[in-house]
């Protein structure tokens, strides 16, 4: 009965988004997906929300944004450069290729950088083996990475 | 002795009725189809290796212990997701098998504590045990490197590590003792329904997390404990075996707690009791348990039991502890001279429904045969007396109809004033896992109980009536049913009178009772009131359980009819899935009103007035029995204040918090000469007695229970009663002293002579309870291994009695000064007037009673939530703390009364059942204003229980 006024917002944004998905068949990824879209990230607050609309546990809910590395629980950067580190690209030097990023970024794996332009993650497989190694930014895919489209990436993230 | 042994088939059983027989290490064995390898090995007696399984939860087949090879086909399937199949030649114990298993172990225990000898769990720790089985000898893998294990790798902080959590009071959740395996999060999920648990993150990072990566205590968990028993290490332990240690030594025994009659093993280290776990042959419960029955016993051995008897002049005078004898002695002298004085009816008595049924027929006995009257009532008369009635009257017995078993045939359940999951929470969970298979809901409450929507449960129609309006809302399902031609002709042709069905046909289809014209009055939409009544009588077996939202009304045993009418119509019973089913409140209410705890009947709800069975009790007991019924409870306490009725016996009830209109039975105790209060506590009660006798626990004697289901149970001593004396040795002795000639070595002597006497318990005895575990009365020739399901193939008093069920409204009614109605209840943790529970760390759930009520009538009143508000009726006020809440409708507010400084009973008044006398507690007329803190009746109250309670230092010790 007395949330805070935040959390009322979240609350409230975090409804809608349940009263549209909430007729698919499996509604609960759908549901975290919209909700990760609205606010950048899966809030805390917005957990027992959807669980009283689902009429499942909050530890049901917990369980399932907990199991997803996709699920954030805090806002990323403005932009996610996502970098593989699976074996076909580990073969082809992806441990070089991550060392580099983290000194160019200034920033480690999970790590947002200072200035919140960009959230460096690993990643583990992109189907992209053939161009190893290989990151995603933003949701599109780089293959064949050297140094030169390092140096595009980080001047765009930089931007 | 040694510890009651139960094998774990590692899957739960198949009932299918075809048969596969297949080869496992070349033993040929035999299993329903469905079954699992695993379960059907071990029931050849070859144990399969295993840690993730357990035959409480379904198979889950995560810790790949449980492989087997199977003739012809490829790779090694783990043995407790394979079902069997006709033919098939299983190998449990193969060189691949083995290697695997021993490097699965390894990889367990390269990341497990190796403290085995200060471990909680040693002795009972199935990883130890299948370390052992698996023949591990090395750990190749160290302990550096990432861990759960230790607090600091290399003096670095280890973030992978979590601290114990402690916060329930009865059980640890140490994580760095966690396999994941998962089976906590099952049995919460499967067997208890309330899926707090979850395993959070994945792979290495999976941790299991109560609610959001909560403290136990503040997630959804509701203690049942059924986690701790399925957890295979130490990482989900009892606090209890934490401080004594493994037991040694258990005995099977039945919960005191409520109607539904859990069995038990009491795990015992010397007298010492180490833990309760449920017992899995408990028919009623089948290994399940509640917070209450399995971690509230603490109230045996706590500080405030009284061990010595007490008396004095006075009620004003402290207390005087004296020898049994002396206690008896003037008990014996004073009732005596109370009778010569004013008459033989001037004294009588109390039974319990918290005690066994020996020591229940024992005080009636004391009664009829010692005092000479049926002056003799029990807490019956405040919760069940209507069922009593109302199913007597229309079916032929007062009992409901099933086993707790038959809720695996319910297709819809409907719930009438009852909140299964806080008063009867196993039979909830049975419910729960029923309604998770598909059946249909349909609740009728004024507030929105937990059954009507939780996790994966949520009821079809929820009809949130106006207390008081139970009758007529009853009716109107019926009226749908009639006039819209959905009742079961051909049963009722067959099982009842066609012309009285037709009469009470033709007045439920009156108008008045239709749900347009109910729902008015009720507050309740007629549509739902409509689609509830087709869904009842159209979605196959149908099944109504009820409680004391039923009964405790001024028209209590009217709605038990109009229920019993419900399930004739529909043709809902006798078979299993069906059946009208009162959720008793107390372990034994059933059998104190089996055992003549009721001043018209006999034992066996045989009426005084019958010649032939005053005769069997005349010529056992050698004297003349009183034919006119004696006073019931009410009774007794008027005819106190009016001056003929001077002496009572009360055995293990507390009258002065559980009756209605407290200040009455304070007026009538205060009237009172002689009060014998016999029971744990110095009760409120108590707080007017002459005299008490300590009472001893359910631990500490032999006897038998019996559940809602009619089932007896037995109860089995696992300690010497702290006291000296069981409750039945106490009443005996009152008795010898009062000059009878009884001469009982045991209670199994009791059960006999009431066998003797009574047709329906004629095969019982506690021999053949020792070979049946338990039966269900009647048990006799005509049912030799009891009767599960009643009125099978016609009831028991001929044919089904359809009576006219006319809405009443009771007089108390709303108006311009008490605008809200008041009705109230129990929780989970607390148990009754909460003398036990209260006494227990169960109060870290429950503190306090609140006030439950709607934001809009808070809102009215300028009340926030936890603010003190005075409640205030025609009879009396009180004052406690809001708790804002939907779950109560605008109009309506709610209460518990475990604590007896709240004392809502100060606050209902004396209206009552029309039939029975059984008080309507569930409306009030009431208003709610802002308060300062405690009423003044409150603070009297205080200061009087406090100065009554004083007991004198010994003078001269015995």
């Amino acid at each position: 009965m007395t949330m805070q006024p935040a959390s009322t917002e979240i609350a409230s944004r975090t409804a809608a988004i349940i009263q549209e998905l909430k007729g698919l068949e499996g509604p609960l990824l759908p549901i975290l997906h919209g909700i990760q879209e609205e606010f950048g990230h899966v809030p805390q607050d917005a957990l027992p929300v959807i669980a009283e609309a689902l009429n499942i546990s909050k530890a049901e809910v917990h369980g399932v944004v907990t199991f997803y590395h996709d699920y954030r629980s805090h806002p990323a950067g403005r932009h996610v450069l996502k970098l593989c580190q699976a074996e076909a690209c580990q073969s082809m030097g992806s441990d070089a290729i991550a060392a580099k990023l983290k000194q160019l970024l200034g920033i480690g794996f999970h790590e947002t950088a200072r200035d919140g332009s960009v959230t460096l993650e690993p990643v583990y497989c992109l189907g992209l083996c053939a161009c190893a190694p290989s990151a995603m930014l933003d949701g599109a895919v780089i293959g064949r990475l050297d140094d030169e489209k390092l140096d595009e990436i980080v001047a765009e993230v930089r931007s | 002795m040694g510890l009651v042994q139960e094998i774990d088939y590692g899957t739960p059983a198949s009932t299918s009725e075809k048969q596969v027989t297949l080869t496992v290490d070349g033993f040929t064995v035999t299993v329903p189809e469905g079954t699992s390898i695993m379960r059907a090995s071990m029931e050849a007696g070859i144990a399969i290796p295993k840690l993730c399984a357990t035959d409480m939860v379904d198979a889950f087949g995560s810790c790949r212990l449980c492989l087997v090879e199977i003739d012809g086909r490829n790779g090694t399937p783990s043995s407790c997701t394979t079902p069997v199949a006709p033919g098939m030649v299983v190998h449990t114990q193969t060189g691949r098998l083995k290697d695997i298993r021993r490097g699965v172990m390894e990889l367990y225990i390269s990341d497990h504590p190796l403290d085995c000898l200060t471990c909680a769990a040693n002795g009972d720790c199935e990883l130890q045990t299948q370390a052992g089985v698996v023949g591990l000898r090395d750990v190749r893998y160290g302990y550096e490197g990432d861990n759960h294990v230790f607090k600091k790798n290399d003096g670095a902080e280890n973030f992978k590590w979590m601290a114990k959590d402690e916060s329930n009071p009865y059980f640890t959740y140490d994580p760095s003792k966690c396999i994941v395996c998962s089976r906590c999060v099952r049995a919460c999920e499967e067997v208890q329904g309330t899926f707090a648990l979850t395993i959070e993150g994945r792979g290495f990072e999976s941790r299991v997390s109560p609610g959001m990566h909560q403290l136990f205590i503040d997630s959804e968990c509701v203690s049942c404990g059924a986690c701790v028993q399925a957890c295979p290490t130490a990482t989900l332990s009892e606090k209890s075996v934490i401080k004594i240690g493994q037991p040694e030594h258990s005995v099977v025994t039945t919960c005191a707690y409520c109607g539904v009659g859990c069995s038990f093993k009491a795990e015992m280290r010397g007298d010492e009791l180490v833990r309760m776990v449920p017992y899995k042959d408990g028919k009623a419960n089948r290994g399940h348990s509640c917070v209450k029955g399995r971690f509230a016993y603490g109230y045996s051995t706590h500080k405030e039991r009284i061990l010595n008897p007490m008396i004095r002049e006075k009620v004003t005078d402290p207390w005087r502890e004296v020898s049994w004898e002396e206690a008896l002695t003037h008990t014996a002298n004073e009732f005596r001279r109370i009778q010569y004085q004013y008459g033989r009816t001037s004294i009588g008595g109390i039974t319990s429904s918290r005690c066994t049924n020996e020591e229940t027929y024992l005080v009636q006995k004391l009664i009829r045969q010692g005092f000479r009257n049926n002056n003799v009532d029990t807490c019956a008369r405040v919760c069940h007396s209507p069922t009593g009635y109302g199913l007597g009257q229309t079916f032929g017995t007062s009992a409901g109809t099933q086993d707790f078993d038959s809720i695996e045939k319910t297709d819809v359940v409907m719930i009438i004033g009852a909140n299964p999951t806080d008063a009867h929470p196993v039979f909830a969970s049975r419910m729960k896992k029923r309604l998770r298979k598909g059946a249909k809901l349909i609740v009728l409450d004024p507030r929105r109980t937990d059954i009507v929507r939780s996790a994966h449960i949520e009821a079809q129609h929820h009809l949130p009536l106006k207390p008081g309006t139970n009758v007529a809302v009853v009716t109107a399902l019926a009226h749908v049913i009639v006039t819209e031609g959905l009742f079961d002709e051909a049963f009722i042709r067959e099982r009842c009178d066609w012309d009285e069905f037709q009469d009470w046909a033709s007045f439920v289809a009156l108008p008045e009772n239709s749900p347009e014209v109910v729902g008015q009055l009720a507050s309740v939409d007629p549509e739902e009131i409509r689609g509830a009544a087709r869904l009842f009588a159209t979605g196959g077996n149908g099944a109504i359980y009820y409680g004391l939202g039923v009964t405790e009304h001024s028209q209590g045993s009217t709605t038990v009819i109009a229920i019993a009418n419900l399930a004739m119509a529909t043709g809902n019973v006798g078979r299993p899935g069906v059946g009208v089913n009162p959720l008793r409140g107390q372990n034994n209410v059933q059998g104190s009103c089996d055992m003549g705890s009721f001043p018209h009947e006999l034992p066996g709800y045989r009426h005084v007035s019958g010649d032939a069975v005053r005769d069997i009790y005349e010529s056992l007991w050698g004297v003349k029995l009183d034919d006119e019924p004696g006073l019931r409870i009410p009774n007794m306490l008027d005819a106190a204040v009016d001056g003929s009725f001077k002496g009572l016996y009360v055995q293990g009830e507390d009258i002065l918090q559980s009756d209605p209109d407290t200040k009455h039975v304070a007026a009538g105790l205060a009237a009172m000469e002689c009060v014998v209060v016999h029971d744990l506590f110095l009760n409120e009660t108590a707080n007017y007695a002459h005299v008490f006798l300590p009472g001893s626990t359910f631990l500490e004697k032999d006897g038998t229970f019996t559940n809602a289901e009619r089932r007896i149970n037995r109860v089995r001593k696992v300690m010497a009663p702290k006291n000296g004396l069981a409750d039945w040795e106490v009443t005996q002795k009152l008795a010898q002293t009062m000059g009878l000639a009884w001469n009982y070595q045991h209670p199994s002597e009791i059960m006999d002579e009431i066998a003797k006497t009574t047709p329906s318990f004629a095969s019982v005895s506690y021999d053949y309870l020792e070979k049946m575990g338990s039966v269900q009365w009647p048990c006799n020739e005509k049912a030799p291994e009891g009767t599960p399901i009643m009125h099978i193939s016609g009831f028991v008093r001929g044919k089904g009695k359809f009576i006219r069920t006319e809405y009443v409204a009771t007089d108390e009614r709303t108006g311009p000064r008490f605008p809200l109605l008041l009705t109230t209840g129990r929780i989970l943790s607390q148990y009754n007037v909460g003398a036990q529970t209260r006494r227990t760390d169960n109060i870290m759930w429950h503190s306090e009673d609140r006030l439950e009520i709607h934001p809009h009538d808070a809102e009215n009143r300028g009340l926030r939530d936890g603010d003190w508000v005075r409640l205030t009726s025609r009879s009396g006020e009180t004052t406690l703390r809001a708790l804002i809440t939907d779950k109560v409708s605008p109009g309506v507010v709610y209460t518990t009364f475990h604590h007896p400084d709240t004392q809502a009973n100060v606050i209902t008044t004396d209206f009552s059942d029309w039939a029975t006398n059984c008080p309507e507690y569930k409306v009030t007329a009431v208003q709610v204003g802002a308060s300062n803190g405690p009423s003044e009746w409150q603070i009297d109250y205080d200061e009087q229980a406090r100065n009554s309670r004083r007991i004198a230092t010994l003078e001269a010790a015995e």
